[in-house]
């Protein structure tokens, strides 16, 4: 027998609604077959806790006397976007202080908010006839705001691809720190917990679907940014009183040396209203796979390792070409049964009803990527080809010689075919001829492992790695790692002075 | 019980842990060492009943010696139990209960650092 949502709500009212956590499901539908779950029970509640960028909140702060229009404005030193009405401001999760970095955001000012401490508002005006007033400093608490309402434009991620890193160089990412050589793999959300992966044709989660939103009642607003249930990666937007909110479930978080988040509590509830439904939200950690990406690959689309499991990824350690890899959520799977435990508390308490969504949302899209119109520089459009190299059997003396004659301070060192097995720099020939060893050769002191690039990497990919290396000179060689050029950081200045950048 | 050794190299050119072992017969087992050409620190765990005699003999040795009484620290209010650091930490300090809650094996920490920047919420810190 179908179910209808009235009847669901009634029984919520009534205080006879039966509602279950998803992670409980699949073994209930084990155990009762679906016609008796589909019988006895009414609600699933799901549940997510994880770093959520796209999040943010309007607030208005309401009239100074005399009045201003503030055309800029800061809390606690975090820009928020005031290209609004002359009170109104949008503060963004991910928007750093100007005064301590990576270190506050607009993730703390929002978690500051909701704990009732107090923030200061800095707000500057050109002046007008109707706002005469050039600035403003004030502090304030949530409570002095008219509204603050969360508007977050990318939350609940159906399932997100676990990360790590086949470099030998620890990377800092937004999914954490990934050890050199993969050693560990970061992953995110919550498997069978997950909002979407219980209805992943999204016949009951859509706008205007009454949710768990930080603590408080929150709504859908639509599909997220970036939506892409085709392919499994369904997003939400989603909106919610923040004077209601918290900070139980939302905190902000740093993540080293890659930038500010926050971390945000979502559930969704989920009416079983058919059989349907029951099957959808008996999905176990087991049926959710992502794939392992490797980071290392500075590119949109990172080569994928293999295809790994929720159930597997919790276990804490996983075989990638043999070898054991530890493990590591960022997301947080108490804090997410938490949720989940907390809205099936509101709902046996009657205090929370559900609804059907009135605006629905597109289970077959994707997202596309970006639409590039400019060219993107390549190593290949500013290398040097006119690169000075010498042989690995030369003398210290000779290389001491080119290094001053080319007026270079790399050489290159290749072997007979061109191919290329080392380099030294001026420093490595000074510290030769100061040792006075008899008889040193090239090879005696160039480094072998060299940093080096090829003709079609990016060149934003190529100034990473000498930044990240603290070198000012990369070889570029070409698949037979033969040479084709060199790139130095004098070549990337003068690029940045000129064409690309405006 | 663990302790941390600092010593500079300009003073110290004998092979002192070896010295210590020798003298005392206990054995060290050495956690972590950093040595560079001035200065190191090594972190050392010893029996409890040896550490004051090994404290006083390295100590008239010229080093400098601190008790660690605790591993990394981690601030409750702050962890929302994630586990970003489980991974992290090269002697397994950390590790999830049934419950999902994230616990400390103290007594592992060689006070590595690792996890400190590691932890989006900032919990970790190494009180000294
Ligand atoms: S990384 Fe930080 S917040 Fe996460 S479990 Fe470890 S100590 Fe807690
Ligand atoms: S300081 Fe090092 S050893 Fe101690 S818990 Fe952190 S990572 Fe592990």
């Amino acid at each position: 027998m179908d179910k209808s949502i009235a009847l669901i709500n009634q029984r919520i009212r009534e205080g006879t609604a039966q509602v279950v956590t998803a992670d409980r499901m699949p073994a209930l539908v084990e155990e009762l077959g679906e016609d008796r779950a589909l019988k006895e029970v009414d609600v699933v509640t799901t549940g997510t806790f994880g770093a959520m960028c796209s999040s943010g909140a309007f607030l208005n702060f309401g009239h100074a006397d005399p009045p201003i229009r503030m055309e800029r404005v800061w809390l606690n030193d975090v820009e928020a976007y005031g290209g609004l009405a002359a009170v109104d401001a949008y503060i963004g999760a991910t928007q750093q202080s100007t005064t301590l970095g990576d270190q506050y955001g607009g993730a703390h000012v929002m978690e500051d908010l909701v704990s009732g401490h107090v923030v200061e508002l800095r707000g500057i005006s050109r002046g007008t006839d109707c706002y005469p007033r050039r600035n403003i400093t004030t502090e304030l608490t949530i409570e002095d705001l008219n509204q603050a309402m969360m508007m977050n434009p990318r939350n609940a991620y159906q399932r997100y691809n676990a990360a790590t890193n086949s470099t030998d160089q620890t990377l800092h990412t937004y999914m954490g720190t990934l050890l050199p050589n993969r050693g560990n793999i970061n992953y995110s959300g919550a498997g069978c917990l997950s909002p979407l992966s219980n209805d992943p044709t999204f016949r009951t989660i859509g706008g205007g679907v009454p949710i768990f939103l930080c603590g408080a009642t929150g709504m859908v607003v639509g599909e997220g940014t970036q939506h892409s249930p085709a392919g499994g990666f369904g997003t939400l937007s989603v909106t919610g009183d923040m004077k209601k909110m918290g900070p139980d479930f939302l905190r902000a978080a740093t993540m080293h040396q890659y930038g500010v988040s926050l971390y945000v509590g979502i559930g969704v509830p989920i009416p079983i209203l058919d059989h349907d439904m029951v099957r959808s939200t008996a999905i176990r950690d087991e049926d959710i796979t992502v794939d392992l990406l490797d980071y290392g690959v500075p590119r949109r689309n990172r080569p994928a390792l293999r295809r790994v499991s929720y159930a597997e990824l919790k276990t804490g350690k996983i075989e990638v070409n043999g070898e054991e890899v530890r493990t590591s959520s960022l997301s947080s799977y108490r804090k997410a049964l938490e949720v989940a435990r907390t809205l099936q508390g509101w709902i046996q308490k009657g205090t929370f009803e559900l609804a059907l969504p009135t605006r629905r949302i597109d289970p077959t899209v994707s997202a596309r990527p970006m639409r590039e119109t400019a060219l993107v520089p390549r190593v290949r459009d500013i290398m040097n080809t006119n690169v000075i190299s010498i042989s690995e059997d030369e003398s210290i003396r000779s290389a001491a010689k080119t290094l001053l004659k080319g007026d270079t301070n790399h050489l290159p060192v290749l072997n007979r075919d061109g191919t290329l097995v080392g380099i030294v720099t001026t420093y490595d020939v000074s510290k030769a001829v100061v040792k006075e060893e008899k008889n040193q050769k090239v090879k005696d002191v160039m480094t072998t492992r060299v940093i080096k690039t090829s003709p079609d990497e990016h060149v934003d990919v190529a100034a990473q790695k000498l930044e990240r290396y603290n070198i000012s000179a990369l070889p570029v060689v070409d698949n037979q790692n033969k040479m084709v050029g060199l790139l130095t950081a004098i070549d990337l200045g003068k690029l940045f002075g000129k064409r690309w950048q405006k | 019980m663990k302790l941390l050794l600092t010593f500079s190299k300009k003073k110290n050119r004998e092979p002192v842990i070896a010295q210590v072992v020798k003298e005392t017969g206990v054995l060290i087992s050495v956690e972590r060492a950093h040595i560079d050409s001035t200065s190191g620190e090594v972190l050392i765990d010893v029996p409890d009943t040896d550490a004051p005699r090994i404290c006083a003999l390295m100590e008239a040795k010229g080093i400098t010696v601190r008790i660690l009484e605790h591993g990394i620290s981690r601030n409750q209010d702050e962890c929302v139990d994630c586990g970003a650091c489980v991974s992290i930490c090269p002697k397994e300090v950390f590790y999830l209960d049934a419950e999902h809650q994230v616990h400390l094996r103290d007594e592992r920490c060689v006070l590595c650092g690792k996890c400190i920047p590691a932890c989006p919420h900032r919990a970790l810190s190494q009180t000294l």
